[in-house]
């Protein structure tokens, strides 16, 4: 019975409680989730122009917070290591696209997870060897982001912490997810890749450049993960762990659908608070550090409801 | 020339079912095995030995059991080092509760923790598909990580929270712990290696296999064809887990000498899983290919770089090794996206019609 107890009804009343600590917790969680969804936006960009699932979104991180650092450390001013960031990035989708994708069209799906897991190794040896393999902290002054927090109070003597950056982060993420809408729904170059997500073919055959097509999405994904990893540096540092809290966004994938932007940013947030109330609620039950594999098998679970995700296309099977 | 199986007739069916049906298939492989048996635990030195030839041996295992799920079944599967880790684990808590038994009969029984686990989290498979199944078994991958640090029983509450190897000896002979001789340990690993990988080909060759191949190939198609896709599927992740796990209680108990729970982290089911689609999905014998592939490649471009004159520090043989790995495997896949297997059948086929270009 204590142990049901313990399970059932204690978070609940620790939650009642402390509401302040409550609200604090979820929006730590909001702001992991936020992350997640940035890492997760930059996989749906590539898979929906493609079909790749693209492994390397998560070194792609690393390796631009890590340029970004790396140059401003080598003397660079912040704006011009920036600029110069963003041309590496775009350097390196025209390379993926024209050394590996082009010649992997029409490959199983396997072959393609493959071939960004290989890019992985790559780029984490070319990021340790250009730049050095230790933790670095993220230029955040320098680039003209806030620092230091804010108290709020709340109720009688509760108090909320809000961090700067991470309202920063929530916002620039907001800013990037419209600009992606925009870019995607109203620009010329926005419908070819709609055209391209839709049918490759019959994209091909209105005279739509696929190369060109997908080094602009491998860019664009590029982006994200230079704005996910000035965002996450910004917040602990740069460092090739980030490696690992990246592959959290494939459970925000499944929740979101490989397909759907909202999706990504809908599951990202359901995985980033779900984990933390798991974390600091349920955790301490079972001995803690729940939050490696409960986003999992959050996930796990809604996907035996729904197989292809909450806003995922649905599946249809012929023989 | 040589290789040519004309004039050798099948006055039987045992006699065209066989494993090898061509005579210079049998001569080959009896080749291998004396090679394996004889030469290499005679011609190889320790370091040969513990740090090539078993760790080698001991991933193919793995391999050939992720392939069985992902190559012959289907099931895309990135928790191969959670349930390597699974059977390793295992095995130290059959040694250190029943510590009079043989250490082989340990490693074989530490195997069916992993099946019956891999049952477990074979349950998704039956409504989750492809890539979202991948991400499913990377739940399994986590989740035993997490065990592994968090569940001290699992270590017998040591301080360290590592498994560390004990002595054991079997016909008067240590097979495991620091003083285990590294020809006896290469001995076990083969003899096991060898009788998994001969039972697992006759599984494939049998009804199971063909209706894992099925379900791989359609598996609405399969189930409309009377394969129940319950026990299609749950075979397959049981005796890929069960393989999988037997790999991993050797690699610890044979090759490692003791293991924390990072050696049994992600990075471990990435390796495999390149060792299996390099080596060639759906191929027993592009699974030795692959393991040998990744394992070696990275110790000959370790040893390699210093002596084309590049004499660099450590670390940076270590990145320039990621790198070049990383490249090769790209290459590979764009040059030939069915591994290693596939290359070895086109020469088979090329000598068979040699010296004229066609037959």
């Amino acid at each position: 019975m204590d142990f049901l107890h313990d399970i059932l009804l204690r978070p609940f009343m620790d939650m009642a409680a402390q509401p302040d600590f409550f609200i604090q917790v979820i929006w730590e969680g909001f702001v992991a989730g936020i992350l997640y969804a940035l890492i997760a936006l930059g996989f749906v960009l590539i898979y929906k122009a493609s079909g790749v699932f693209n492994f390397a979104q998560g070194i792609m991180v690393v390796f631009a917070g890590l340029t970004l650092v790396g140059l401003h450390e080598k003397g660079v001013p912040a704006w011009l290591a920036l600029i110069l960031t963003i041309g590496v990035m775009a350097l390196l989708a025209v390379c993926i696209e024209r050394f590996v994708m082009r010649k992997l069209v029409a490959q199983p799906d396997i072959i393609l997870l493959m071939s960004t897991i290989g890019m992985t190794y790559f780029l984490v040896g070319l990021g340790e060897f250009v730049f050095g393999g230790e933790p670095k902290q993220m230029i955040t002054s320098e680039l003209g982001l806030p620092t230091g927090s804010t108290a709020v109070e709340f109720g009688e003597r509760g108090l909320i912490i809000f961090q700067h950056i991470d309202i920063a982060a929530a916002v620039i993420a907001i800013v990037m997810v419209a600009a992606l809408a925009v870019f995607f729904n109203r620009t010329r170059i926005g419908r070819a890749l709609r055209a391209v997500a839709d049918d490759h073919q019959a994209a091909l055959s209105v005279g739509i450049s696929l190369n060109q097509i997908w080094a602009i999405v491998w860019f664009a994904a590029g982006i994200v993960a230079l704005t996910t990893g000035i965002m996450w540096g910004a917040r602990s540092d740069v460092s090739f762990a980030l490696e690992i809290v990246a592959l959290k966004a494939l459970p925000v994938l499944i929740l979101g659908g490989f397909t759907s932007i909202p999706g990504a940013i809908v599951g990202g947030l359901i995985i980033g608070i779900g984990e933390k109330i798991g974390e600091i609620y349920w955790g301490p039950l079972v001995g803690g550090g729940i939050e490696s594999w409960l986003a999992y098998m959050i996930a796990l679970i809604f996907l035996l409801f729904r197989p292809q995700g909450l806003f995922g296309e649905r599946i249809i099977e012929r023989i | 020339m040589f290789y040519r199986e004309v004039g050798q007739f099948k006055t039987s069916y045992a006699a065209d079912q066989q494993v090898f049906p061509i005579r210079q298939d049998r001569i080959g492989v009896a080749v291998i095995l004396l090679v394996a048996l004889v030469v290499v635990p005679w011609a190889g030195n320790d370091f040969f030995l513990s740090a090539i030839a078993i760790p080698f041996l001991v991933l193919a295992l793995a391999t050939i059991g992720l392939n069985v799920l992902t190559g012959y079944a289907g099931q895309l599967s990135l928790g191969t080092g959670g349930f390597m880790g699974v059977g390793a684990y295992a095995c130290y808590k059959l040694v250190t509760l029943f510590p009079d038994a043989p250490i082989v009969l340990h490693v074989l029984l530490s195997g069916f923790a992993a099946a019956a686990l891999g049952i477990v989290f074979g349950l998704p498979s039956l409504r989750i598909k492809g890539l979202y199944l991948a991400v499913t078994t990377l739940a399994a991958q986590f989740f035993f990580e997490w065990c592994f640090i968090r569940v001290p029983w699992l270590y017998n509450y040591n301080a360290s929270g590592a498994i560390e190897v004990p002595g054991r000896s079997m016909f008067g002979v240590t097979l495991t712990g620091p003083s285990a001789s590294s020809t006896a340990r290469y001995y076990v690993v083969l003899l096991v290696v060898i009788v998994l990988t001969v039972l697992v080909k006759n599984l494939i060759r049998g009804r199971i296999g063909r209706q894992w191949m099925m379900i791989r190939d359609m598996d609405i198609a399969a189930e409309l064809m009377g394969v129940r896709p319950l026990h299609a599927k749950l075979s397959a992740f049981a005796v890929s887990s069960y393989l999988c796990g037997v790999a991993g209680a050797m690699f610890v108990f044979f090759y490692l000498g003791a293991a924390e729970p990072s050696a049994f982290s992600v990075t471990l089911s990435f390796q495999v899983l390149f060792m299996a689609i390099l080596g060639g999905l759906g191929s027993l014998v592009g699974s030795f290919f692959g393991a040998a592939f990744i394992w070696i490649l990275p110790i000959l471009l370790r040893w390699g770089m210093p002596l084309v004159g590049m004499p660099l520090p450590s670390e940076t043989v270590t990145q320039l090794t990621s790198m070049i790995v990383g490249a090769l495997i790209i290459v590979f896949l764009i040059l030939e996206p069915h591994g290693l297997a596939r290359l070895w059948q086109i020469g088979k086929e090329k000598l068979r019609v040699w010296p004229f270009p066609y037959a």
